[in-house]
């Protein structure tokens, strides 16, 4: 009786995802990769790459990098979302030099003029 | 101008063997001449559903092999004579038949029956591949689960990569109250996912299993 009542005002307070919700996400999740046939590691792999190539532009926060692949009407996207600490000031020939920017909250690399947009659609 | 089907679902277990023969007892019910072949082989079940054992001795094994005649291999449905049924070998053997000649037999059968439905095996392998040579559209046959669903997209890339392009789909055992209270995925849910076109929805229903006891598709209780 008291888990029903928990349950209940969970369900009136939001605080418990519906299992239908759950098992929608879990599958646009799973068949996203399964779409692409990519493993794991080359996920993974394709991540760190395009994080590199990023990094010679901007300063990304690493800790709030979102990267997978989403899928959608039988085609799979790559979503990236890199929120950029800094602006990286990048001359080969120079030794490097770091310009740090205050953080504006919730920033994403598509926001920056100067930079290459990288967010969304693959 | 025939049709061939195929009935697959990737996971097992779903429906896909009940649903061919309730399919093709209704279209045979509507006048249609309708036949049944059963490519689960070595785990042959179709003749089961339909109550046809005892009336199997040839099967499409000893057609392909040249062993009998392609009629002598046909079980006639009694209660239903515009339905036929072509069963498959219960001993898998090591000769193991081709997707060239399973082409060719649906494309002999479309030739003397307006549907030819091939109930395919689970799964994705060899016995899969057999299933699908050489026809034209597919019935895919799915549950409101999410491996029964992962398993239904797997396929539908699959058949797509074979140039299946006209997919239909059942989604099989919902749960309406389930739904309702947010427990189980829609009809609308799956779709969504899948992205294919409906064929039909079939809720939940006790009575399946009393009328595969009986060996009776439901379709005939109607």
């Amino acid at each position: 009786m008291t888990n029903a009542i928990a349950d209940l005002l969970e369900r009136l307070f939001g605080g418990k995802t519906e299992s239908r919700d759950r098992v929608k996400q879990r599958l646009k999740f799973i068949l996203a990769h399964d779409r692409v046939a990519l493993t794991p590691q080359l996920v993974e792999q394709m991540r760190q790459d395009i994080l590199t190539a990023i990094a010679k532009y901007v300063e990304i926060d690493e800790e709030g990098v979102e990267f997978g692949l989403e899928s959608d009407r039988r085609s799979t996207v790559v979503i990236a979302n890199l929120p950029i600490r800094g602006l990286r000031y990048f001359d080969p020939n120079v030794a490097q030099l770091e310009l740090t920017l205050p953080e504006p909250p919730g920033s994403k690399v598509t926001s920056f003029d100067s930079a290459p947009a990288v967010e969304g659609e693959g | 101008m025939s049709r061939i089907f195929v009935v697959t679902s990737g996971k097992g277990g779903v429906g896909k063997t009940t649903s061919t023969a309730n399919l093709g007892m209704a279209l045979a019910r509507l006048g249609r001449k309708v036949v049944l072949v059963d490519a689960d082989f070595g785990l042959r079940n179709l003749d089961l559903l339909l109550g046809l054992e005892s009336r199997v001795v040839y099967t499409s094994l000893d057609v392909l092999n040249r062993e009998c005649k392609l009629d002598q291999a046909l079980v006639k449905d009694k209660r239903q004579p515009n339905l036929s049924l072509l069963a498959a070998p219960q001993t898998r053997n090591k000769t193991a038949i081709t997707a060239a000649a399973m082409a060719k037999l649906v494309e002999v059968l479309s030739h003397h029956f307006h549907y030819v439905l091939v109930d395919s095996p689970a799964g994705i392998e060899t016995g899969f591949q057999n299933a699908i040579a050489g026809v034209k559209e597919a019935i895919i046959v799915t549950t409101p689960e999410i491996s029964a669903v992962r398993d239904a997209d797997r396929v539908i890339g699959l058949l797509e990569a074979n140039r299946i392009r006209e997919i239909k789909l059942i989604i099989n055992r919902l749960r309406p109250a389930m739904v309702k209270s947010n427990d189980m995925m829609s009809v609308e849910d799956v779709l969504e996912i899948l992205s294919v076109k409906l064929l039909g929805v079939i809720p939940d229903d006790e009575q399946v299993i009393v009328s595969t006891n009986r060996g009776e598709p439901l379709v005939l209780a109607e």
